[in-house]
């Protein structure tokens, strides 16, 4: 009996050190936000800031550097906002009508074009970065928020389809047929049917793109423009100016504010932010 | 109109057909094209064989670059996979506040690379960072300066990316273990068969497909990582941390040399469907297709 409370303590103890592990960096970006600079080069980077300054968070906001554009995080913020949610949009409303059309209205070669989509979600998309890059220039919109959108939508699809499929294939054909002899059509099926039981699925599809999305660098680095630049971008771009003093605790505050969006989901829907995850990577 | 409304569902999926088609296969024929062109700043046509691919195996660059993708992939993979799997066991023995240390050990996975770079790259700082700070404690020769190494600085990668992933595969495991039949395991508890062994001989076994979906998950997280190389150390000191991922980009957006952009990508694609193919192969093949 005693051992095994030992064993107990002992596994507690191990998890709790874990816990640790994966907060310290929470922590660490938290306090040294807080803190003004004397106090960085001064204390210890563990210790709690001896006084509370937001100072380094207003200029993080408003006036930090990125390259040459001192503004703060604030206008990519939202580039950021103005790209992610027309694209999460799009592609979760796209995903849905493939995903409807794949487990409901399967017609010969059907799952031959599902097997492509599912192998397109897995290319390193550095394989598309090069003709993406000429192929936005000939659309005109090399450099802009629109252009962004489009690449986020095109990438983006392969999943949300893939949800969708997977959701709805479990729902019985015959339901479809009996509507079908009903004469209800594709496109009222669709509405009448499977999107009012569809809110789990949506929940997922769109937690997993914002997060796809607002998490990007490779497509926002290689296809944005001066002005256009998503907030993962100008965040890399204010820790590495090398213009003045290195003020970590402004960068700090910049990593906090860049990741709060996606934070904040994942503690209001970490259920489905969760099975996102697995619905990506376990498939059927 | 007739025709219209029998082939509704194929005009549905039209538009994605033709981006699919476009976007993801002819792009990566186009990319393929260029890797077997001259092409430099601006794309060439003309097919020169294979001198890209000599080049770019001739280049100590990319040698470096690959040879830590297999020391990162590696590495990152097999302790994730550790840890993922060890904190999912003892996750599950009726642990109190389950949910609370679930979340805390999963959110890293909601961040962006970026973050989680900056975040690291302060911690690791030799100067101010965690080094310092234990120095300050009174321990003064602790010595923990990987990040400007050139020989260890990929194991500051290893750490970051573990950080960001492990909790990840943690989720999965647990997943897998909670749906493994309670009542084959209650069995072998009345045997009185003991608890390690009902996990190494029972629940661990019926696992394998969720081991190779983690892995699956890992590696293709491991070939493109970029965003984390990018802002935890620039690929630095010098080119010690490149990864194909870090090359390609510079090769194409820095060097302006698209033909070895273009070969490195292709690479990149190569070892992915080496993993991946046989994967999905397996996922499609068993479907219940009528």
């Amino acid at each position: 009996m005693t051992s095994n409370t030992a064993l107990r303590w002992g596994l507690y103890g191990i998890l709790i050190l874990f816990a640790l592990f994966y907060l310290m960096p929470l922590f660490v970006m938290l306090t040294t936000s807080l803190k003004s600079l004397e106090e960085i080069r001064t204390g210890s980077l563990l210790s709690l800031p001896r006084e509370i300054t937001f100072a380094p968070w207003a200029e993080a906001w408003s006036t930090a550097c990125a390259g040459t554009q001192c503004e703060g995080l604030r206008p990519f913020f939202w580039n950021s906002v103005l790209m992610a949610v027309p694209a999460v949009m799009i592609s979760t409303i796209i995903g849905a009508l493939n995903g409807y059309v794949f487990a409901q209205w399967k017609f010969r070669g059907a799952n031959l074009f599902f097997a492509a989509i599912l192998f397109g979600c897995f290319i390193p998309f550095q394989v598309v970065l090069l003709p993406m890059a000429q192929m936005l220039g000939l659309m005109g919109l090399a450099g802009t928020i629109p252009g962004l959108i489009f690449v986020h939508v095109i990438y983006g699809l392969g999943f949300t389809t893939l949800f969708f499929r997977n959701y709805y294939v479990t729902i019985p054909q015959e339901l479809v047929r009996a509507a079908k002899v009903d004469g209800a059509g594709f496109f009222r099926i669709f509405w009448s049917i499977f999107l009012p039981i569809s809110l789990p699925i949506i929940t997922v599809s769109v937690i997993w793109q914002f997060t796809q999305i607002w998490n990007d660098f490779l497509f926002g680095v290689s296809f944005s423009g001066a002005g256009s630049q998503p907030v993962t971008v100008a965040l890399n771009n204010i820790v590495n100016s090398t213009t003045g003093v290195k003020a970590y605790n402004v960068d700090m505050a910049a990593a906090i504010i860049a990741a709060l969006p996606t934070l904040l989901v994942y503690v209001v829907a970490g259920k489905y932010f969760i099975r996102g995850l697995t619905a990506g990577s376990v498939k059927g | 109109m007739e025709w219209l409304e029998r082939n509704v569902p194929k005009v549905v999926l039209a538009p994605s057909f033709v981006a699919i088609l476009v976007f993801v296969y002819g792009f990566i024929a186009w990319t393929a094209w260029i890797s077997f062109t001259r092409s430099r700043l601006m794309p060439r046509y003309e097919l020169d064989g294979i001198t890209q691919y000599e080049r770019l195996f001739a280049a100590p660059r990319w040698d470096v670059a690959m040879n830590n993708l297999f020391i990162f992939g590696g590495l990152f993979i097999v302790i994730s996979m550790v840890i993922g799997l060890a904190l999912a066991i003892f996750l599950d023995q009726k642990i109190r506040a389950e949910g609370v240390l679930r979340t805390i050990y999963l959110y890293p996975m909601a961040l962006s690379l970026i973050v989680t770079g900056t975040a690291w790259k302060w911690i690791l700082n030799p100067g101010l960072g965690i080094q310092a700070a234990v120095r300050g404690w009174g321990w003064e020769s602790f010595t923990f300066d990987w990040l400007i190494r050139p020989d260890m600085a990929i194991y500051t990668i290893v750490l970051a990316a573990v950080w960001q992933a492990s909790g990840f595969v943690m989720a999965l495991f647990l997943a897998g273990l909670r749906s493994v039949d309670t009542e084959i395991i209650r069995a072998a508890q009345v045997d009185g068969i003991p608890t390690h062994r009902i996990y190494s001989a029972i629940i661990i076994p019926t696992m394998a497909p969720i081991f190779l979906s983690a892995f699956i998950v890992l590696a293709h997280l491991a070939i493109k990582a970029f965003d984390l190389v990018i802002a935890l150390t620039g690929g630095g000191p010098g080119y010690a941390t490149d990864l194909p991922a870090t090359y390609m980009y510079a090769m194409a957006f820095s060097r302006g040399d698209l033909g070895q952009a273009a070969s490195s990508a292709m690479i990149m694609m190569m070892v992915i469907f080496a993993i991946v193919v046989p994967y999905l192969y397996s996922e499609l093949r068993p479907r219940r297709d009528q």
